[in-house]
């Protein structure tokens, strides 16, 4: 097995996501498969080759630092599944 | 004179000399979408009393000797583009009720060209797929056969074009899923060269291939749609400053100057044999127009799926970790605790496949594994990008199969994702090297499902594409024959 189900467990808790017991064995399976699958990529030697991140050669975009329009504090709220007009509430941190 | 039917350019004209007014075409566009629309589902969200409106100020405009080029169009837009006031949705439970307080700079576009904005097309959820069989509102149908997926993951955008239930759409392509959708209904759909058109208001899946195109009836129309959202953009800093050329002057009748390459590594084993017949159909009259073909070798292409399923997952294991489930969308109110409220409300709102593929991309970028995984897939993704240049060293196009096979049975490999990966695999490369590839339509199946053939260029040669598919649509002459 390339994967584990506490890995499975483990990185669902990093990526901020809850998974039952059920599917814990059934993503374990199925990631198990892909893992092995891209296993392929193992077959070319890519020592010394600098690895690509964008397809076009894209540098640093600047501009000027202006201040302009945005969104309003009521547009920009508007969305937010609880809010009181000022912030976006959550339940209590500390 | 069934205006549903007709292209952006037939219906340019009809409009121009008053034969027909924005708003008797859009009454006919939503009668069509009340006649057919239970049998196809292409749209998420219909936005009917808008666009009635926006046609009559097109009709206004045009009375006044205003209007851009897309004056009174009535056009579906898939639902990962933001509207502002409507609802965008990504074919997610977890957007379920989000409305944009702005518009994606393609929209703005449309807008500024006075198209009608009919409503949200079906997606796979914030892209991922193949089939559109992962989205939470329902899987479309194939206009051509019901009992097939209409390809993903712009799959609605692709139907609705089909079926008739808009003039055009805009979708988007990470992998292939404007191609491949466009393939499998029988339509044209071209993806850009990245950076030609704007991302901005277009929610993110993976930001490095990701990109916004059209979705036609015929070649000429994308050449219109893609000239209405290019340019740059300042918001999208991957945007380029470019001009924009007028993609029609490139819609001549031959291919004369041109040298195509045949990728062998596109033909190999598991490529449907009535696919391959009608690709070589597409190259031979291709030749017929002029073109010379040559044999390309793209040896990495076997690799392009491997590299693809890190590559993506890990971009958008970053992108999707803003569903919080604090700013927009979808809360668990029930969990008290701040972690938990993030966990439940993700684990919610997220459909099957989105949460596999933020698994596979946190687990890939993890501590420890960064380098045997993402490391490696950008490594492999820089050989891709070396076979193309060699490529096109020798050839100034790239012509292959959209997909191995014809469109599948719904249903038919819904358990198996490693084999709904595979299906990408002709695509997939394209995005990875940033440049701009095509689905013609080439053939119908015996099973009379649509074959696509692609035309694959280098950067910003999208001129190139045009000139090949406007060749070979005149030269095979398939009128869209799906009957609903």
């Amino acid at each position: 097995m390339k994967i584990t189900p506490e890995e499975v467990r483990h990185v669902a808790r990093l990526a901020r996501l809850s998974l039952s017991e059920a599917e814990v064995e059934k993503t374990t399976l199925q990631l198990d498969g892909i893992l092995s699958y891209v296993e392929k990529l193992g077959e070319l030697d890519t020592t010394g080759v600098v690895p690509t991140t964008h397809a076009l050669a894209i540098h640093n975009a600047f501009r000027a630092d202006e201040v302009r329009e945005s969104l309003s504090q009521q547009e920009a709220l508007a969305n937010g599944p609880v809010q009181n007009g000022e912030a976006f509430v959550v339940p209590r941190v500390i | 004179m069934k205006l549903h039917a007709l292209t952006i350019h037939a219906l340019q004209d009809l409009l121009a000399t008053g034969e027909i007014s924005s708003v008797e075409l859009t009454r006919a566009v939503l009668d069509r979408i009340d006649a057919v629309e239970s049998k196809i589902n292409a749209y998420i969200t219909q936005d009917r009393d808008t666009a009635l409106a926006q046609a009559e100020a097109a009709d206004a405009q045009r009375r006044r000797g205003e209007g851009g080029n897309l004056c009174g169009i009535p056009l579906s837009l898939k639902d990962v583009l933001c509207t502002k006031g409507l609802r965008t949705t990504a074919g997610s439970r977890i957007l379920e009720t989000f409305i944009p307080p702005y518009d994606a700079t393609v929209v703005e576009r449309l807008r500024a060209e006075g198209a009608v904005i009919l409503g949200k097309t079906s997606m796979d959820e914030f892209a991922m797929g193949s089939a559109n069989e992962n989205c939470a509102y329902g899987v479309p149908k194939n206009p051509w056969n019901l009992a097939h997926v209409c390809g993903g993951s712009s799959g609605g955008s692709a139907a609705s074009v089909a079926a008739d239930e808009c003039i055009a759409s805009l979708g988007s392509d990470t992998g292939g899923s404007i191609r491949q959708p466009a393939s499998h209904c029988g339509i044209v759909g071209i993806k850009p060269t990245y950076g030609r058109v704007s991302r901005f208001g277009l929610l993110a899946y993976a930001s490095s291939l990701d990109q916004v195109g059209p979705l036609t009836k015929d070649v000429r129309d994308a050449a219109i749609m893609l000239k209405a959202i290019s340019g740059y953009d300042p918001r999208d800093s991957t945007s380029i400053d470019q001009p924009v050329p007028d993609y029609t002057g490139a819609l001549t009748q031959d291919c004369n100057g041109l040298t195509i390459g045949i990728p062998k590594e596109y033909f190999g084993a598991g490529l449907d044999p009535e696919v391959e017949q009608a690709v070589s159909k597409g190259i031979s009259l291709l030749k017929e127009a002029g073109a010379k073909i040559v044999e390309i070798s793209l040896p990495h292409t076997e690799y392009g799926v491997a590299a693809y399923y890190i590559i993506a997952p890990a971009e958008a294991s970053s992108n999707l970790a803003r569903y919080d489930g604090v700013r927009y969308g979808f809360r668990d109110h029930d969990q008290q605790e701040l972690l938990e409220m993030y966990r439940h409300s993700r684990s919610q709102g997220f459909g099957e496949e989105v949460k596999r593929r933020i698994i596979i991309g946190t687990y890939a970028l993890s501590s420890g594994y960064y380098d045997a995984y993402y490391k490696k897939a950008s490594q492999v993704r820089t050989l891709i990008v070396q076979d193309y240049a060699k490529a096109f060293a020798q050839c100034d196009l790239l012509v292959s199969p959209v997909t191995p096979a014809p469109a599948w049975k719904i249903g038919a490999k819904i358990d198996d994702p490693l084999s709904v990966y595979l299906s990408d695999i002709l695509t997939i490369c394209t995005n990875l090297a940033g440049l701009p590839g095509m689905s013609v339509p080439c053939g119908i199946s015996s099973h009379g499902l649509p074959i696509g053939l692609q035309l694959q260029a280098s950067h910003f040669a999208e001129e190139k594409i045009f000139q090949a598919a406007s060749a070979l649509e005149q030269r095979l002459d398939l009128k869209n024959s799906c009957q609903l």
